[in-house]
């Protein structure tokens, strides 16, 4: 066990390990999504109020769920960036923020296209919805912090701390948000979320849950690679994973 | 260790006061966009009264986003800030002292000047009462919060748009407490709980920020 | 199946949010390789470069 964590945190193994592994996880992703998909369009039946309209919950509700927990694996990865002074935590980090960026917005637009024929307007000042809308700038932000510096070990620290400071700060927005809201409540005919889903409905739920998680991981992985590579241009193990590009004079010293 | 952070607050202070005009402008800014408002919405007492509160608080969120510029950025470049980390005195507690100095000079004036504006939106005394009361307890945590990302873009020219995109959503709860204490006592209702809640957000932001700050300064000065 | 196609009537709303999510997923696939290849090519053309001149 002990052996498997240091290999893990040794480039060259992680760059391989991903390298391997991308493949297999996007294809079980896809399958997974594939399946939830044709769960949640065919399988499942309309909701008694919403019709058909509820089946933007299969797409809705995955996407904001990854947009919290890709900001949590972010800032977690910081702080182990950080404390223990871990490159590859950093690496973790950086290309996990565009990925949760775009699964915000998707899960903002996905909500805004919901929120039309359930409120009969494109945006509602719904807690869920501006909170969601907050995070994305929050992404804005770490990514934006980021690319101020042309130092890669300086943007590791510095959008680090970021992250850390944000997941201090989003519950508390959240609840500020929560709270804000049921004081101006708007009139909507339905929430976005239905409290006693039957088991037809709720397994495609699931299964998309499951296949978005493996989605990103696998994102992740190639994401990390790429990182890897930049951040050890200089290690000779780079030279031999670019062994196919190079020219026939290989690095042999 | 008390002198020391004596000393930071004294030595920013008088820097502060050598230069007026920074000091000035964040509050000009704050005027300014106060009466932009009843010109472009309404100067009808009735609608004043209603967006009043939620205007002065979110100007008042601008100006202080624009006074953070000078929190670290000249003793960034003049190396004075790589002093105070090389010092013998803990980092969160100095940098404490210099958020305090920038509070004192760029919020209070704030919280001073609020009421009078507030007056142009035909806000009841109570409310003016409660609105500098509010602030107050709000900008100390303003402060705070942003000392943060002005620490973590120091060294960053042209950082403005950044900052701004980097702090805001972080004050959003101050602003959404803040306001509702104002409008709840603008329509002569009890405004204690969102003024509690402003108070433990203050309390969360003195405990955790000062260490945030000095780890962002850390980061900077690599 | 132009019934299931019509979605009850929501099929606007149904399917442009299931197609905007096939165009982000596929979208971060797309992205996420390019940027590995243009990683691994930019950074051959280094170590071909070092190993002309390997004084630099």
């Amino acid at each position: 066990m002990w052996t498997w964590f240091h290999k893990l945190g040794s480039p060259p193994h992680l760059y391989r390990l991903a390298g391997k592994l991308a493949p297999w996880l996007l294809w079980i992703a896809i399958v997974l999504i594939a399946v939830g998909t044709y769960g949640g369009l065919v399988l499942a039946p309309p909701d008694y109020q919403q019709g058909d309209g509820f089946r933007i919950i299969y797409v809705h509700a995955p996407s904001a769920w990854m947009s919290m927990s890709i900001y949590t694996v972010m800032a977690t990865a910081s702080a182990i960036g950080l404390i223990w002074r871990m490159k590859l935590a950093f690496a973790v980090a950086a290309a996990s923020a565009p990925v949760g960026a775009s699964f915000t917005f998707l899960a903002l637009v996905t909500g805004a296209i919901w929120g039309q024929p359930m409120w009969g307007t494109w945006w509602v000042w719904d807690a869920r919805l501006t909170s969601e809308l907050i995070l994305l700038f929050v992404y804005f932000g770490y990514m934006g912090l980021r690319a101020a510096f042309s130092e890669v070990q300086k943007a590791d620290r510095a959008s680090a701390v970021l992250a850390i400071v944000g997941v201090v700060n989003l519950p508390i927005i959240h609840y500020s948000v929560v709270w804000w809201n049921t004081l101006h409540q708007v009139s909507t005919v339905t929430k976005l979320d239905n409290p006693s889903i039957s088991m037809d409905m709720l397994w495609p739920l699931l299964v998309m849950i499951v296949g978005f998680n493996l989605f990103y991981i696998a994102i992740l992985a190639t994401r990390v690679r790429s990182e890897v590579l930049g951040r050890e241009r200089n290690a000779r193990w780079v030279g031999e994973a670019l062994d196919d590009l190079l020219p026939e004079n290989r690095v042999t010293a | 260790m008390a002198q020391a952070f004596l000393a930071v607050v004294r030595r920013d202070l008088r820097i502060a006061f050598r230069r007026l005009s920074d000091l000035a402008s964040p509050l000009m800014f704050f005027a300014i966009v106060i009466t932009l408002f009843p010109l472009a919405i309404s100067p009808e007492p009735a609608v004043l009264r209603e967006i009043g509160p939620g205007v002065l608080w979110v100007a008042a969120l601008l100006a202080t986003l624009l006074a953070l510029n000078t929190l670290f950025r000249s003793d960034f470049d003049d190396g004075s800030l790589e002093q105070l980390a090389l010092s013998a005195h803990p980092l969160p507690l100095l940098v404490f002292g210099k958020i305090l100095a920038h509070w004192l000079i760029s919020g209070v004036p704030l919280v001073l000047l609020s009421p009078l504006l507030a007056l142009s939106y035909d806000l009841s005394s109570n409310a003016l009462q409660v609105l500098t009361l509010a602030l107050l307890i709000g900008t100390p945590t303003l402060s705070l919060l942003g000392s943060v990302g002005a620490a973590l873009t120091a060294g960053v020219r042209q950082a403005g748009g950044l900052l701004a995109l980097l702090v805001l959503p972080l004050m959003l709860p101050v602003l959404v407490f803040g306001a509702r204490a104002t409008t709840l006592a603008a329509a002569e209702q009890e405004p204690a709980g969102p003024l509690y809640l402003l108070a433990a957000l203050a309390a969360l932001a003195v405990t955790l920020g000062p260490f945030a700050t000095a780890a962002a300064v850390r980061v900077s000065l690599e | 199946m132009t019934e299931f196609l019509e979605m009850g009537g929501y099929a606007k709303y149904v399917w442009s949010a299931f197609g905007l999510t096939l165009v982000v997923l596929v979208a971060n696939i797309v992205v996420a390789q390019q940027q590995f290849r243009s990683v691994r090519t930019r950074l051959a053309q280094r170590w071909a470069n070092q190993q002309q001149s390997p004084d630099l």
